[in-house]
């Protein structure tokens, strides 16, 4: 058979049958994708949540509950009202209902994408407690030692955040400092090899304090009453 | 529906062993190197790697050939694509549901499943015009010498570049990790290592069958 023959006896697909293969193979897709969404989605939003109540907690030591709440210059969210509260906290609490410290999210630049992290603060003795890194993308062996490097989160077993005598910022700047030059309770001691990294931590911990470590303070009790 | 111009195979040993040895996706086809290269920097990333990737290819590889005299030669690689992207979703859905860690560790990769050559590939130059089972075979197959693969790279990279295997310790205490294996160049280091020693095997195994021939041909 010559090509011009072929050519003539092989049917042009109708335009139609190509319109049913696309609709229902598109159908199917979809029919199983929702399928999969809606079995996956509880226990998806289980691990989320599994994953923040373990950071909360190990930021703030001793704590084993929490309760999340909205914190603005006007105080807490009140229910239905809108006072302008738009800070998320997560405020953790002991057994006994005892206020153990405030969990707080925060993030700055890194050396290659936004470092995203959780700290937890204690108004009783006005320092952060602990870190808990939750997102980056910094260097593999180098500044990824911001998560787990010991000697570094040292630097946030105790770090003063105190306020200033008007109680409206903090009395001195989180900083990170050179390698092994930490002298003050406020500075952060750099991973050396890491500064940047380091850098990213400090500045991501002071630009939150700033803000929010004078709103806890003067509304510390309202946070203490919502233990109960 | 469409020509076959290719004869359809017999199920044999050789449809599961090809992928994994002669037709490897990796060392002998160099496909899909993204993930090869961006993922593999420890073992376990390496195995959630090679196992989403093999499950995206048996699934979409069965439903193409299953649908292979229905589907019009002239929409065929949309409807690749939305089969490939919707086992890409799922997969994607499963990861989470496992394990968030695993999940962020492997970023962005899983997502770009669907856009390996690999899969794409096994539907259009097989899944396309074999039999059901000789394609849940073969795909099996290629999957397994994907995950191969993932895991030779894996495996060195990890030791070298952490000390580790499988996040336990198996280096000396005094051993100073190279950090560089971790990062993107310690991939091309060990992916041209591995290709090195590949390439080798099949000169040697050449020049010997040539020799025996030559010895034949003598005697």
């Amino acid at each position: 058979m010559s090509d011009q023959q072929l050519a003539s006896t092989t049917p042009q697909t109708p335009g139609f049958r190509m319109i049913r293969t696309l609709g229902a193979i598109a159908m199917l897709s979809g029919l199983l994708v929702v399928l999969v969404f809606q079995y996956t989605k509880p226990i998806i939003a289980e691990n989320q949540r599994i994953a923040i109540e373990k950071a909360v907690l190990t930021v703030v030591p001793g704590a084993s509950r929490r309760v999340d709440i909205l914190l603005g210059e006007n105080g807490m969210a009140v229910p239905g009202g809108d006072n302008g509260a738009n800070e998320k906290v997560y405020v953790a609490f002991d057994d006994e209902g005892q206020l153990k410290g405030v969990a707080l999210a925060s993030g700055a630049q890194g050396y290659q994408d936004i470092v995203k992290l959780l700290y937890g603060y204690d108004p009783e003795c006005s320092c952060i407690r602990g870190i808990k890194i939750l997102k980056m993308t910094e260097t593999p062996g180098l500044g990824d030692k911001i998560a787990f490097d010991p000697a570094f989160l040292n630097n946030f077993e105790a770090l003063d955040a105190g306020l200033n005598a008007t109680g409206d910022a903090l009395a001195h700047a989180i900083v990170a400092v050179k390698s092994g030059k930490k002298h003050n309770a406020w500075e952060v001691d750099s991973i050396s090899g890491a500064t940047i990294s380091s850098v990213a931590v400090a500045k991501a911990l002071d630009r939150s304090m700033q803000r929010m470590a004078p709103l806890i303070q003067r509304y510390k009790v309202e946070l203490m009453r919502a233990g109960r | 529906m469409g020509t076959l111009p290719n004869r359809e195979e017999k199920l044999s040993l050789d449809t599961f062993i090809r992928g994994l040895w002669e037709e490897n996706p990796v060392f002998v086809m160099l496909l899909g190197m993204c993930p090869v290269l961006a993922v593999t920097n420890s073992t376990m990333n390496a195995i959630a790697m090679g196992v989403a990737t093999t499950f995206v290819l048996v699934a979409s590889s069965t439903l193409i050939s299953l649908l292979r005299s229905w589907i019009p030669k002239q929409v065929r690689i949309a409807s690749y694509i939305v089969i490939i992207a919707t086992f890409v979703t799922v997969v994607d859905y499963a990861i989470q549901a496992i394990s968030l860690d695993l999940y962020n560790a492997l970023g962005a990769f899983i997502q770009l499943i669907v856009a390996n050559c690999v899969i794409l590939g096994r539907a259009e130059a097989y899944a396309s015009k074999q039999r059901l089972h000789t394609t849940l075979i073969n795909s099996l197959g290629m999957g397994a010498g994907f995950t191969l693969a993932l895991l030779s790279l894996g495996t060195v990279r990890e030791v070298l570049g952490s000390g580790t295997l499988l996040g336990i310790q198996i280096m000396p205490e005094n051993f100073e990790p190279w950090v560089v294996m971790i990062l993107p160049p310690g991939g091309f280091f060990v992916l041209g290592a591995w290709l090195l020693l590949f390439a080798w095997l099949k000169q040697r195994r050449e020049r010997r069958l040539l020799e025996q021939e030559g010895a034949s041909n003598a005697g």
